[in-house]
């Protein structure tokens, strides 16, 4: 019962079929099967039953929504009241947070049952699941590749079936590139729809949280429960959260306006079997009526590196609250200030960190600021006017997710820049503030493909209905690893 | 050689707000150590801060009293360092973009004449918390109560010449924020702080020197002794062929001299970018008018009703407007005794001395305005004289009740019946014959002695004014 949707796993709870506890016990022992995966940190079975009991009850009260007794897991970046929150470091292994993140908060308060922390890249920083201390996840369509990152467990977690949800965060692709290296559907939502209160923070100005599952009504479903102001959070965005659920028949796939941006389709370096998949994916829309039509977004090229001046920049700031004064790993016997900041980041931080950490700090020292920090906010500012005047003419943007399918586990692990090209499709919307999501669509040989779709600011009931639309005229959503859907 | 100082103040007031300038943290002060810091005072991961709509409307008010331009859009920054009692890694202050521009503030010098000095700017920023190097053992004790604690960053432009201009300019600020209510002052717990940056020059050359700024300068007298030793320290180190190196130097006050911090802070890279957990404080024209109807009658336009409704002279009026607490005392007074002048001298004079004398602040007064005033009612009703009514007064400060009261149990109504007075002054009259004979012969001096006599014989309590009348008419007569 546990390989099921979100939607389904209501129907099966609503009609008794089994109980909350029952479910939670099934995807604990999933999760228990599936270990080698290593797609969690943290389960946390205590709570999980003793929340999927309060759901039980719950729903014998007759108070029950969507999620009400759906056991789901949290990437451990999100802040979880009395349980380890990680965030994929040593430097927070022994951390326990004082406080629930609000999707935590939004979450719990909609029924759902916390399984556990799933793995990530140390600080969200990666694209291949490889930078976590808890070592790498392993892909379940092949557990010689990677699932992607940053939310490589939660991806990982859901495309074995182990859960039928998890939250995740993107930073720069970091639930839409895993989402597409596992044949899952994950939603980046527009930069302000869902609170980062508790979320621990990469990229102040790009971090956004948003769910992942098996396809777009469970997005939907996730989404409207996390999704909401909070005024905890200054950037979030006092807009109405409409029942995104509700809304997937809405947008008709005939008259759509899909564009495909010349820049996307034309780069280097991707490979055959992903721009096969996506073409026929495109083919599906066109057939239900879509308006294809080439789009340009001419500033494309420099996203990538706008992105890796302004990420580290944010990121070296929002690190310094670690320095092994309050919380957190603290080297042992120091014998100065200085030597217990050296000594304390020194261990408590891997590679990446380090060197995106040392990036920043660069790029905003005097004499620099201006040339990188300054400048590339300037170029940000283009990036977003492209996608402007492109939605003037298209409703929805197409494009692959990923250049590339999973590749091998340490193929990339030395060759920061090869990484850092994982990404190269979805930084951009990130520097944009857009909502993106990405789908399955086909496979190349016999890794998935994802097909990703990019939608104006705040328009993710459109978004969520093409996806929607899509996966009712295909069944690469059903398709697992390891058997038939 | 001529030398001129140049001196700008950095001046930071710590706003009167009950919580912090990003939490809901309590900003009260003297609580245990570390029980007022919530999750984004500690810096917590995952926190964020949210700006304190007080703090912005008390900035905007210092910005209206100072003449500024109020920005209608100005940013928050980071300032990246590392230190223990600095959570995040970073202060959150603003930098490029401050909340008030441009200003100024008048103040008074010796010789009567007005200046006025320019403020360049004015930013919102956290306070830092604080860390306690004298406690028992080799370790070091952080506290954040204050980390958080919103600050208003008050800038002047290098507009003072001398220690005296310096501090004097700090004092019209001080009572400025405290008459604005967005800084209660209290200099002792640190509410209201200041650096001076200091320079030397020839007179007549129009080029700044090398400047030093000056740190922990904790009461306006700690500001004049380290700016005057340090423009003497700048003047003799380059007429002994030396030059002044731009550092940070630390006031101490048990030796009266500034020494050199020399510390890795010169090097600080503080790396400031625009705070991405912030966005653009956003200032409309309709919140302007709204601080604006809020403010109270500024120091420099009561001073001014003061002359023109009280006729009281300028510098009464100066004295008296030095700080709102005076400024309402007085009128308190004024009001309930219907003279400005006689109030404004017993409040400048007896009230004023006794408060120094105890070293208690006008605010703390164990008397209030009501009880001078009926004191005063007492002396304008004729009941008391000048004398008499002194003597009240130190009864009264003394705990012992109201004017009426006082007067009532010491019987010391002014004796005012022209009859019983007569009756005195015959007496005395009579039974000094000499002094009498020797006035007649032209000795009029006496009657000051003929004066005395009669004043004493009524216990002091004669109309001292009727007194004289009547012996005149007697003497002369």
């Amino acid at each position: 019962m546990h390989d099921r949707t979100i939607a389904e796993l209501g129907v099966g709870l609503a009609q008794g079929e089994y109980s909350s506890v029952e479910l939670t016990r099934a995807v604990l022992e999933a999760i228990e099967r599936a270990e080698s995966l290593n797609a969690f940190i943290t389960v946390t079975p205590d709570i999980a039953l003793g929340q999927a009991e309060a759901a039980d009850a719950a729903r014998a009260r007759g108070e029950a929504g969507p999620l009400t007794g759906v056991p789901i897991a949290h990437k451990d970046i999100f802040c979880t009241d009395g349980v380890r929150t990680s965030c994929g470091s040593r430097m927070l292994d022994r951390f326990v947070a004082p406080y629930d993140a609000f999707v935590v908060e939004r979450m719990r308060a909609a029924g759902a049952v916390m399984v556990g922390k799933t793995n990530m890249d140390e600080f969200a920083m990666g694209s291949s699941n490889e930078t976590s201390w808890y070592g790498p996840v392993k892909n379940p369509w092949d557990v010689t590749t990677v699932p992607g990152g940053s939310s490589g467990g939660s991806a990982a977690a859901v495309a074995a079936r182990l859960v039928p949800g998890a939250t995740g965060t993107d930073t720069g692709g970091s639930i839409r590139q895993p989402a597409a290296l596992t044949g899952t559907s994950g939603l980046k939502p527009t930069y302000g729809r869902v609170s980062r209160y508790g979320m621990i923070a990469f990229a102040s100005s790009l971090d956004q949280a948003g769910p992942m599952a098996t396809d777009a009504r469970d997005l939907a479903i996730m989404l409207s429960a996390m999704a909401g102001f909070d005024p905890r959070d200054s950037t979030c965005v006092d807009h109405p959260v409409p029942d995104y659920a509700a809304a997937l028949e809405q947008t008709n796939l005939a008259g759509l306006r899909v564009g495909l941006p010349r820049e996307y389709f034309e780069a280097d370096g991707v490979d055959g079997g992903v721009s096969r998949a996506i073409e026929s994916a495109i083919e599906v829309l066109r057939e239900a009526g879509a308006e294809v039509r080439e789009i340009s977004l001419p500033n494309t090229e420099l996203a990538v590196p706008v992105y890796y001046v302004i990420a580290p920049a944010e990121a070296s700031s929002n690190l310094s609250r670690f320095d092994g004064v309050r919380y957190g790993h603290r080297c042992e016997e120091p014998v100065d200030l200085e030597d217990l900041y050296k000594r304390s980041r020194g261990e408590g931080f891997g590679e990446e960190v380090k060197r995106r950490i040392m990036v920043g700090t660069y790029a905003l020292s005097a004499g620099y600021y201006d040339a990188y920090y300054l400048k590339a906010q300037q170029v940000r500012r283009l990036i977003r006017d492209d996608f402007s005047r492109a939605f003037e003419e298209v409703d929805v943007i197409a494009a692959p997710t990923a250049p590339s399918t999973a590749f091998a586990l340490g193929a990339k692990a030395d060759d920061p820049v090869q990484m850092y090209l994982s990404d190269i499709f979805t930084i951009a919307v990130n520097l944009a503030g857009l909502p993106a999501l990405s789908i399955p669509a086909g496979f190349s040989g016999s890794r998935p493909v994802g097909l990703q779709l990019i939608g104006r600011h705040f328009d993710e009931e459109r978004l969520l209905s093409v996806a929607h639309g899509y996966q009712q005229r295909t069944d690469w959503h059903t398709r697992r690893p390891g058997g038939e859907g | 050689m001529q030398w001129e100082a140049v001196i700008g103040l950095e001046l930071h007031a710590q706003l009167a707000t009950s919580t912090k300038i990003f939490s809901a943290a309590s900003t009260a002060y003297g609580a245990d150590p570390n029980t007022q810091a919530c999750a984004v005072d500690l810096g917590m991961p995952g926190v964020l801060p949210v700006l304190n709509e007080r703090a912005v409307r008390y900035a905007i008010r210092l910005g209206l009293a100072l003449d500024a331009e109020v920005a209608g859009r100005s940013v928050f920054a980071r300032k990246n360092y590392f230190y223990p009692d600095l959570p995040k890694g970073y202060q959150i202050s603003q930098y490029e973009i401050p909340v008030v521009g441009r200003g100024h503030l008048d103040i008074d010098l010796e010789d009567g004449s007005k200046k006025r000095i320019g403020v360049t700017r004015a930013h919102l920023e956290e306070d830092a918390g604080k860390s306690i190097h004298d406690g028992p053992g080799t370790l070091t004790r952080i506290d954040l109560n204050r980390a958080g604690t919103p600050l208003l960053e008050i800038v002047s432009e290098p507009d003072l010449r001398s220690a005296r201009e310096a501090v004097a300019y700090m004092k019209k600020m001080h009572s400025l924020v405290r008459y604005l209510g967005v800084c209660d002052g209290n200099m002792q717990e640190g509410s209201f702080r200041c650096d001076a940056n200091v320079s030397v020059r020839p007179v007549g050359q129009l080029a700044f020197g090398t400047r030093a700024e000056l740190k922990n300068l904790n009461s306006f007298r700690f500001v004049e002794r380290a700016i005057n030793f340090e423009i003497q320290r700048q003047i003799e180190l380059i007429e002994d062929g030396g030059t002044v190196i731009q550092e940070t130097r630390l006031y101490d006050p048990d030796r009266g001299e500034t020494r050199s911090m020399r510390g890795k802070e010169e090097a600080n890279d503080y790396r400031y970018f625009p705070d991405p957990d912030l966005l653009p404080l956003e200032i409309t024209p309709a919140l302007i008018d709204e601080v604006r109807a809020e403010l109270p009658e500024l120091p420099d336009a009561r001073r001014q009703r003061f002359v023109e409704a009280h006729g009281l002279p300028d510098y009464d009026a100066g004295v008296l407007t030095s700080s709102r607490d005076m400024a309402d005392y007085f009128e308190a007074v004024a009001g309930g005794c219907d003279d400005p002048k006689l109030a404004a001298n017993w409040v400048m004079g007896e009230l004023a001395g006794a408060l120094n004398r105890d070293g208690t602040d006008i605010a703390d007064s164990p008397m209030d305005a009501e009880s001078l005033a009926g004191l005063l009612r007492r002396v304008l009703d004729g009941t008391l004289s000048g004398k008499m009514a002194k003597e009240v007064f130190e009864a009264m400060w003394n705990g012992e009740g109201d004017a009426d009261a006082i007067i009532a149990e010491r019987g010391l109504e002014q004796v005012t019946d022209a009859g019983e007075i007569e009756a005195l002054v015959d007496e005395v009259i009579a039974s000094n014959p000499e002094q009498l004979e020797q006035y007649r012969a032209g000795k009029t001096k006496l009657m000051g002695f003929f004066v005395g006599q009669v004043m004493k014989a009524s216990g002091g309590k004669a109309n001292p004014q009727q007194v004289n009348e009547i012996l005149r008419s007697r003497l002369d007569g």
